[in-house]
């Protein structure tokens, strides 16, 4: 089981390094906004464990209820930023 | 349930690919975003599928972070958007942090944990750790909450060491007992790493921390991803993470520097340079001479750097720009790639402006020509323009690529006061025989400007 997470791992890396290579630096602020989000992929964990009956597990649920809703200010945040920026990104030709 | 939730979790991820990719360029940067927020969606769909999940807790922490987030997100001025970015990278950070520890907490017997669940715990904890305090770190230093200056204390290096070495016995020693002690040392730790790690580092080498903490945002939850099993985590947490690093190489690049240095070698100390001393003086003009020279210029580029943003002027440039295009001088932004605090900071100003892109130029198409220019506007940028850069090989900032200002007609430097750029650097541009220094607040000297020509 590892070893395929690690090779998973590998892959997204090496997929990640291409496809970030040529972004042209007036991208990079709505890119880290973007990728920002992305990273709140995390909110899956987060749900996991908000979410479980376990009865021994209170702890566990207040841990990932205080994550869900960091995540979740990550992810919708994050998203809505971005979005709210790239809207302002047009050429000229976008104007008339 | 469980086929169809890892289906899903491989279109989350194809999602992610795609909407990363996309963002690569303007015409689509707007669609990948939201393709990407579509891989989310799909991916907290299915895990709210998982068998056994009791929802109370999970409806409202989603609530609540979601009125949160988009109540921020509205509200936030475009100056403040590296603070924005610094502040959810950190949350992001202290979520995968808590995943780590809720699986730990969840179950009263860890025995049977494993080598390598205890050891993804142990790391998912020290990048979470680190990337939250040290994202609100940088926070507090990007809002000015704190000053945005290095802080250096003797024995700064041995401490760090002596905390990392101090974590890695705890992680080994977490690992073998999974003692919650341990556990509960590492996170302190962790957070205390995070702050020391952050507080030497300056104000100008903020883009750099930023993006590097961006990358550990991803691979913190890329970890936490190894903790719970899950491959979506993993997937998407390490795209995250490689194009964080990128970014922050891409950055170094623009400064000169390496990695390292930024991250462990306090700015000038490390190299013990200085750079000469500045002969001549700073000669001042009124906007009135300013007035005279641009309504005559046939070419100009403006130079914004982190003044710009602080004097939140770039409306105002905006229409001194437009004025200046319909008095029938070319006009263009040249735009360093570390100016302002964050990678393209002062691309979102002037989107945001409303300054249509193909105005704006990068370093490299700019400097060729720029000696064909009639007058450059620099705006409250300091070191990107700094000749000291190409001339001065004692000077610590010799061999950074800079927008070559000097070589245009005239430059005219917008600037609050005399002092020194954030580097506390001399500039030698401001000393040149065709610089003239506009003193006062960026903002309010272009205004001026633009009466000028509407009078």
């Amino acid at each position: 089981m590892l070893m395929l997470l690690l090779f998973i791992f590998v892959l997204a890396a090496f997929l990640g390094f291409e496809l970030i290579q040529k972004v042209p630096s007036q991208l990079h602020t709505p890119l880290m906004s973007g990728s920002n989000a992305i990273s709140g992929i995390t909110i899956v964990g987060a749900i996991i464990a908000s979410g479980a009956t376990d009865p021994d597990g209170k702890m566990g649920v207040i841990l990932g209820f205080i994550a869900l809703v960091l995540a979740t200010i990550n992810v919708v945040g994050g998203y809505m930023v971005t979005d709210r920026m790239l809207a302002m990104f047009h050429s000229k030709k976008d104007n008339k | 349930m469980e086929p169809y939730i890892n289906f899903a979790y491989i279109i989350a991820s194809i999602l992610f690919i795609y909407g990363i990719k996309m963002l690569g360029s303007a015409s689509t940067a707007r669609r990948g975003n939201q393709i990407s927020s579509l891989g989310m969606l799909i991916a907290v769909v299915a895990v709210l599928l998982t068998k056994g999940l009791a929802f109370e807790w999970i409806i409202a922490g989603l609530a609540l972070g979601s009125i949160i987030g988009a109540f921020t997100a509205k509200r936030v001025q475009m100056t403040g958007m590296p603070e924005l970015v610094a502040l959810f990278n950190g949350f992001g950070g202290l979520a995968s942090l808590l995943v780590g520890w809720a699986e730990f907490a969840a179950h009263t017997d860890n025995s049977d944990m494993g080598v390598e669940k205890g050891a993804a715990v142990v790391v998912t904890i020290l990048i979470g750790g680190i990337t939250f305090t040290g994202s609100l770190i940088a926070y507090l230093k990007l809002s000015g909450k704190m000053g945005g200056n290095a802080i250096n204390f003797s024995g700064q290096k041995a401490v760090n060491a002596l905390i990392a070495l101090a974590i890695v016995a705890l992680g080994v020693v977490f690992v073998t007992t999974h003692s919650a002690w341990a556990l509960y040392a590492l996170i302190g730790l962790s957070l205390l790493l995070g702050i020391l790690a952050v507080i030497p580092i300056g104000g100008g080498d903020m883009p750099v921390v930023i993006a590097i903490l961006n990358s550990f945002s991803g691979l913190a939850a890329s970890a936490a991803g190894f903790v719970i099993f899950n491959n979506v985590l993993i997937v998407a947490g390490c795209l995250v993470g490689a194009s964080g690093l990128i970014l922050s190489i891409i950055m170094c690049k623009a400064m000169n520097r390496t990695l390292g240095n930024v991250l462990f070698g306090s700015f000038g100390a490390a190299t013990g340079k200085s750079g000469k001393v500045v002969e001549g003086e700073m000669k001042a003009a009124t906007v009135e001479d300013a007035y005279y020279v641009l309504e005559a210029a046939q070419s100009v580029v403006f130079v914004p750097g982190y003044g710009m943003a602080v004097a939140q002027a770039q409306h105002a440039v905006k229409e001194l720009a437009q004025i200046l295009e319909n008095n029938g001088a070319e006009v263009r932004f040249a735009i360093h790639p570390v100016a302002g605090r964050m990678p393209g900071h002062m691309n979102v100003l002037l989107a945001e402006a409303d300054v249509p892109y193909e105005q704006l130029a990068e370093m490299d198409d700019i400097n060729p020509i720029i000696n064909t220019v009639d007058v450059a506007i620099v705006i409250g940028a300091n070191d990107v323009v700094n000749p000291a850069a190409v001339e001065d090989e004692s000077s610590p900032i010799y061999g950074m690529p800079i927008i070559k200002v000097y070589e245009a007609r005239t430059v005219f430097a917008l600037k609050r006061g005399q002092g020194a750029g954030f580097s506390g650097l001399v500039n030698t541009l401001f000393f040149r025989e065709n610089t003239r220094m506009i003193y006062g607040d960026a903002k309010e000297t272009i205004t001026n400007l633009v009466a000028q020509f509407k009078d």
